[in-house]
Formats: structure tokens, sequence, C-alpha cells
């Protein structure tokens, strides 16, 4: 009586503003998806528990863990990938005070890094130094380079509150 | 990951009929973050995974309903740390809850999640325990409340029926003023599961509560009606002694993975100790916040 466990599901997700009809397996998780499918591989896969943030995306403008989410959850939502910051050639501003302030070191975690800082900055655009580092205690950086990585995020926010 | 069936019921008895249909075979999924890892290195390997999410009866609330606090079941652990009145009036748990994971997985990890999972580390339990917590359940021959600290057997064990479904935690309403605070021990500052994880409270006709967990097959639950721990004037080495008698069911085991026996059972004195002041303090400044 159960179906047949080769069965994939329809989805409909919005990824990074572009409407998308998938077919998934049920037990490919939204990180597999968004690289293997979607080729979009500028999220990372790494510890796949939860735990380093490299796959950071946000669905709905929630920032979440894609290894931890199956793809057949995503259906209906809205999922903002790395890939959705910049506009054609122009980074966004956390991109480029990342790029200013050196936080990119071998760059793996970088992804997963701006994307938890773009859910922090939406929830909260003038946030303290402790807001950062809890913002993005969520994202593990094996380079060490959490001093840049913090600057970048209140450089950005710094220059979003003098532009509104 | 294993290959499996994703269901995705509208209808809670569509769910219930689902675990019957299937039994062990099926696994339910809300927040996702303890299941698809396990899901991931094999530990489980169910035929069907069942998302409660698009259950129209299923929700994420938290509202007064008959004199309690109602958490729904799909309510996350951002949701239940941001909430204003868990904060006033339950703040060891929305303290518990800011301190599950990281903002990605609070984001996902549900409170019900928490409960069934019976981690005996699972760091909001012990909070829902001292506030007296009941788990609602829908199951084949029903709905029924149960007192959370009859829920759990051990890691991963609970009294729940195979078939059942946790709809909603429930927090009675404190019926004298309360204070109370949740503490914990990990290796290293950042995330990290707990050592020891310990709420304690106190309220006005000094009676005191405490639960803890990561000491043992499942979390407890321990209380003081002597009045001595919430005695503001009552010397540290009288409290230490009362605790003793407390904890003297703590029993850590000897393969724990994050800290030896000993040391669980050391911190979990000095956080008692600890936590009993603070919730002093707490009471004594008046009104939460």
């Amino acid at each position: 009586m159960t179906a047949d466990l080769d069965a994939s599901v329809r989805i409909d997700v919005t990824v990074n503003g572009r409407p998308r009809s998938l077919e998934v397996r049920p037990h490919h998780t939204l990180l597999d998806v968004l690289r293997d499918d979607l080729g979009l591989t500028g999220t990372k896969e790494c510890c796949l528990v939860g735990e380093c943030g490299a796959c950071t995306v946000l669905i709905d403008g929630v920032s979440v863990d894609s290894c931890l989410v199956l793809a057949a959850e995503a259906d209906g939502s809205a999922v903002l990938t790395v890939e959705g910051l910049a506009s054609g050639d122009r980074l966004d501003r956390l991109q480029a005070a990342f790029l200013e302030t050196g936080a990119a070191q071998c760059g793996f975690c970088i992804p997963g890094q701006l994307m938890a800082a773009h859910a922090l900055l939406a929830a909260n655009p003038r946030p303290s130094r402790a807001d950062v580092e809890e913002g993005l205690a969520g994202n593990l950086c094996r380079c060490g380079g959490y001093e840049q990585i913090i600057e970048a995020v209140l450089v950005a926010a710094e220059r979003l509150g003098a532009a509104s | 990951m294993r290959a499996f069936t994703y269901e995705r019921p509208t209808r809670l008895d569509d769910a219930v009929a689902l675990l019957a249909a299937h039994g062990p075979d099926a696994r339910l999924l809300a927040g996702g973050t303890d299941l698809i890892i396990r899901l991931r290195d094999g530990t489980i390997r169910p035929r069907v995974v069942v998302d409660l999410k698009r259950i129209a009866a299923l929700d994420g609330d938290i509202r007064e309903a008959d004199g309690a606090l109602r958490i729904g079941a799909l309510a996350v652990m951002t949701d239940i740390a941001a909430d204003a009145r868990i904060r006033r009036d339950y703040e060891a748990l929305a303290e518990a809850a800011a301190v599950v994971g990281s903002i990605q997985i609070r984001n996902r990890a549900t409170l019900a999640g928490n409960v069934c999972n019976a981690s005996p580390a699972a760091d909001t339990v012990p909070s829902l325990l001292v506030y007296g917590a009941r788990v609602v359940v829908t199951g084949p021959a029903g709905v029924r409340s149960v007192p959370l600290d009859e829920v759990f057997v051990r890691s991963g064990v609970t009294t729940l029926a195979a078939g059942e479904i946790v709809t909603a935690i429930e927090l009675p309403r404190p019926s004298t003023r309360c204070r109370s605070v949740h503490v914990r021990r990990t290796r290293r500052r950042g995330h990290d599961l707990a050592s020891v994880t310990l709420t304690c409270a106190i309220d006005t006709d000094g009676l005191t509560r405490l639960a803890y967990g990561s000491l043992g097959p499942r979390p407890l639950l321990v209380a003081d009606d002597t009045g001595l721990l919430a005695d503001p004037s009552a010397p540290d080495g009288a409290k230490a002694e009362r605790l003793e008698t407390l904890f003297a069911a703590a029993s850590p085991s000897a393969r724990s993975m994050r800290a030896s026996p000993d040391y669980r059972l050391a911190m979990l004195h000095v956080l008692g100790l600890r936590a009993v002041g603070t919730a002093i303090e707490r009471l004594a400044r008046g009104s939460a916040g």
C-alpha cells in the first residue's frame, strides 16, 4: 500500500525571484536540489548536521540550514540563495563590505555567512556587535576570519543606515 | 539518505490514519532538525515520512485558552523565545528556547519536537517540567492530555502511543507569583549540547521546583516545599545539603559523551545553587523584566 519509493514530488518554488516548477525526490534536501538540480552551487554542503551554517538560505525571509529541510517542504515558498543577492553585476552592500574588509579568506563559508547576515539586517538594521556575533553564531569559519566578517556586517549596516 | 515516501496530509485524522497504517515504518516530520539528521545517518529508516506542517488543525500559535497558555505543535524556538507572554510568565522557557542550536536551527526546531525526541539533554524540557506543562495528543483513541512528567521514559522513548500526535503543549497559569531561570553547562561558549541543563522556579509561597537534564536517561523534576531553598537568608551550606538530597536520583551514564559523570554531578550542584540564587534575586526585584 506504500506508494512507489521512487515517486517524485512536484513542488512550486520561487528561487531568487524566479518561479520554478520542479520534480524532486522526497529524500532530497533543499540543499541537494539547489546544487544538483538547479546548479546553484553557491550554497555549500559541509557538515550536514546543522552545525556549520555553510548551507544557509532564506525560506520566506527566514534563515535555515538547507541540509535539514527536505526540498518537498519548500513547496509554495520563496527561497533566496547567495546567487540572489547581487543585482546583475552590482554586488549588494553586504557582499561589497565583505570584499572591502577582507572577510573572505578561503571563501567556503562566505555564502552562508552572507545569508545569515542578510537575515540579521532584515530583522535588525542597526545591530550591535553582540547582535552580529549572535546572528552569525550558527556559521562557522575554519579560516578564523570572524573579526573581519563581523566588521563587514557592521560596515554594511552603517551604510544601510546612512542610505535610508 | 535512503528513499522514502513523502506524505503531506491536510487533516489530522489522515495523519493519525497514516501512522496506524504504517506503524513503525512511518515517522512524523515537523521542524526536521533532529529527524533529517537521523534519516541521513541511517539510524532511522522509515518508508513513509509524514509532514505535519500542512495540517489545518495544527498551528504554531501561542495563545491563552482555558486558563492555560497553549503552544501549538508547530511553534518554533524562535517564536517561543520572542513571545511576550512567555518572556513574562515563563521566562526560563524563553531563556531555554533561546539557547537551542543556532538561529537557523531555532527557526525550524519545534518545542513539541524537542519533547517528542525525548533527548535527556533537551534544553526546553526542564522549564516545561517546572511549569507543570501538559502535552495534548490526538490518536486513534481520541484526544488526551498528559502531564509532561509522565511522558519521558529514556532517551528517545516516551509513553506516548505509537499512533499519537502531539497537537499542543499547555502551560497552566501560575497560581502565585513565580520567578524562574534556566542555566546550562556546555563544553564551550557558543552552540553546544548541554552537559547539564537545569531550570529553577521559586514562587512567593516558598515552593522551589527544580528540573534538570543530561544527568540520566530522562529529565527529572524535584521540589522543595520546606521553604529552605526559597529563603534568601538561609545559608548556602544548608541549601547545598538540601540540593544533595533533591538531586539523589541523578545518574549520569558512564558512557556519557560530553562530560564525565563526576563532572556532571559536580556541575549539577553548582548550577542548582546558582539558579536558586538567581530565582530569589528575580523574585526580590519584583515584576519580570
